[in-house]
């Protein structure tokens, strides 16, 4: 199915015009409509503490990415490469990934209190789930007969790992760092909604607690317009590596 | 050589004593954690004594049993439609694409403010997170059925109806279970977050109020009361969906 550009402005089009909708059936006291969120937008945007609150997130969920890539990663390959360890522990994991995660953020409180740790502890719980799972997924998908090749060809373990795991497994692995990048910003955000003492997860929740529309509509939009957007970007990315790997 | 499972209760018992051990001695002090032992005395008790349980565990349940039903029943038809209309399709293609991408959850104060603090707010957040699961794997399980069953279906003389229901719908079940199967998870988290983050009553409420209140007796016998309803349903689930595919694709 080729996505042609002006597919994109119908979509963006036709959710603009059903916002509008919405905003003549539910009335101006439930939402803003476009426009006017925009507005909104741009002045909390000029507002002092907006890019304390942004910075206040963009540091969790940078670290809190750090954490979940590299140590799903890590976690990943390493009980991937073992047939035993995989069989023994992928349920596990996949079990640990479906449950509602959120019911452990009190006892991530209780021992982080509240606060950037907190929330980076919590963000990396979501990311590292999927990160781990797709790469022992990845490195099961490998074709046995490249394995065989490379005992045949008695290569170290550094040397397997570089030209034959790695490559073989990288396309998947990117699938399950996009899905990990998308889960972190999820974890990170329900942790500044729940408790928090800033960023813009807490913004939401102070102006819902004072009923204000405005500011939640024009939150909203800019949360999903960063979460769409870098997933847009990493998608691209992701399309690149798969259609080099064919 | 030991089963995997086998296995699996090892390293889950060793973990469970561990934590256990941990809380005894006092390396975790017990306003952080209580030992596991006790989490589940305090379950028991809440459940025999809580004057509140029953209440919002019924409520909790009530309103995921609401949002799985919508998400699953609303997500087949969607995706019916949708793939009924394919230029509608590609248009909408990047939403279902990156739809998990953005978190669901920052749209729950904007459903308080539309539907106000109660079970609607709470059922749709929990659809609107199932759904779109669903949606998709109703595209994939149409999208996967093979040509030559139309035209096996086309020699039989079979109508629409006829090939709808006895060629297309048994040769799609096992992906749309694996649908169904995202689409109880998903609803489960959705409204037991959405209930954690602001509610009038149900469990993940019942969580909060006992954070607020340092009851860690009644915290962690939730916890382990969520963590296990959700353990135990997905796992079933899980399971089914395996026979399925093997009793479909056995060749």
């Amino acid at each position: 199915m080729k996505q042609r550009w002006w597919d994109y402005v119908i979509l963006v089009v036709g959710m603009l015009v059903l916002w509008q909708l919405t905003f003549y059936v539910v009335g101006p006291d439930a939402i803003t409509p476009p426009l006017q969120t925009v507005q909104q937008l741009q002045i909390l945007i000029a507002q002092d503490d907006f890019w304390d609150n942004v910075k206040a997130t963009g540091i969790a969920f940078s670290y809190a990415c750090v954490l979940a890539l590299v140590g799903g990663l890590l976690t990943g390959v390493l009980i991937g490469s073992s047939k035993m360890a995989d069989q023994i522990l992928s349920p596990i994991l996949g079990t640990l990934y479906s449950v509602p995660k959120i019911v452990l953020y009190p006892v991530i409180l209780l021992i982080f209190g509240l606060g950037m740790p907190a929330k980076v502890a919590f963000g990396a719980l979501h990311g590292f789930f999927p990160v781990a799972l797709f790469a022992i997924g990845a490195i099961r998908n490998i074709p046995p007969v490249l394995l065989r090749t490379s005992r045949v060809m008695n290569l170290t373990w550094s040397s397997l790992a570089r030209s034959i795991l790695l490559p073989a497994a990288w396309p998947e692995i990117v699938t399950g760092l996009r899905i990990g990048f998308s889960t972190t910003l999820l974890g990170t955000l329900i942790g500044e909604l729940f408790a928090s003492n800033a960023g813009l997860g807490f913004m939401l929740m102070r102006a819902m607690d004072i009923h204000d529309v405005p500011d939640i509509m024009a939150l909203t939009l800019l949360l999903f317009l960063i979460a769409t957007g870098a997933n847009t970007i990493i998608l691209a990315i992701e399309n690149r590596v798969h259609a080099h790997a064919r | 050589m030991r089963s995997p499972a086998f296995w699996r209760i090892v390293i889950l018992v060793i973990a469970v004593l561990t934590l256990e051990i941990l809380c005894r001695t006092g390396i975790v002090d017990s306003y952080t954690m209580i030992p596991p032992s006790m989490m589940v005395v305090a379950l028991v008790d809440m459940i025999r004594h809580a004057d509140w349980f029953w209440a919002d565990a019924s409520y909790t349940f009530e309103n995921i049993a609401v949002a799985i039903t919508l998400s699953i029943v609303l997500g087949f038809v969607f995706g019916l439609v949708i793939h009924a209309l394919p230029r509608f399709r590609r248009v909408l293609n990047p939403v279902l694409l990156s739809y998990y991408s953005v978190p669901t959850f920052v749209f729950y104060p904007l459903l308080i403010v539309i539907f106000g603090i109660g079970p609607t707010s709470l059922i749709v957040m929990g659809a609107m997170f199932g759904i779109v699961a669903m949606i998709s794997s109703t595209l994939t399980a149409i999208d996967r059925i093979p040509r030559v069953y139309g035209k096996v279906a086309r020699v039989a003389g079979m109508n629409t109806w006829q090939t709808a229901l006895r060629i297309k719908l048994p040769a799609a079940t096992p992906r749309l279970f694996s649908g169904l199967t995202l689409a109880v998870a998903y609803s489960v988290t959705g409204v037991i977050a959405a209930e954690f983050i602001i509610a009038t009553a149900g469990l993940g409420r019942q969580l909060t109020l006992s954070y607020n209140e340092f009851d860690s007796a009644t915290m962690y016998g939730l916890i382990l009361l969520i963590l296990i309803f959700a353990a135990v349903s997905n796992g079933l689930l899980q399971s089914w969906e395996a026979r399925i595919y093997r009793r479909w694709y056995r060749s």
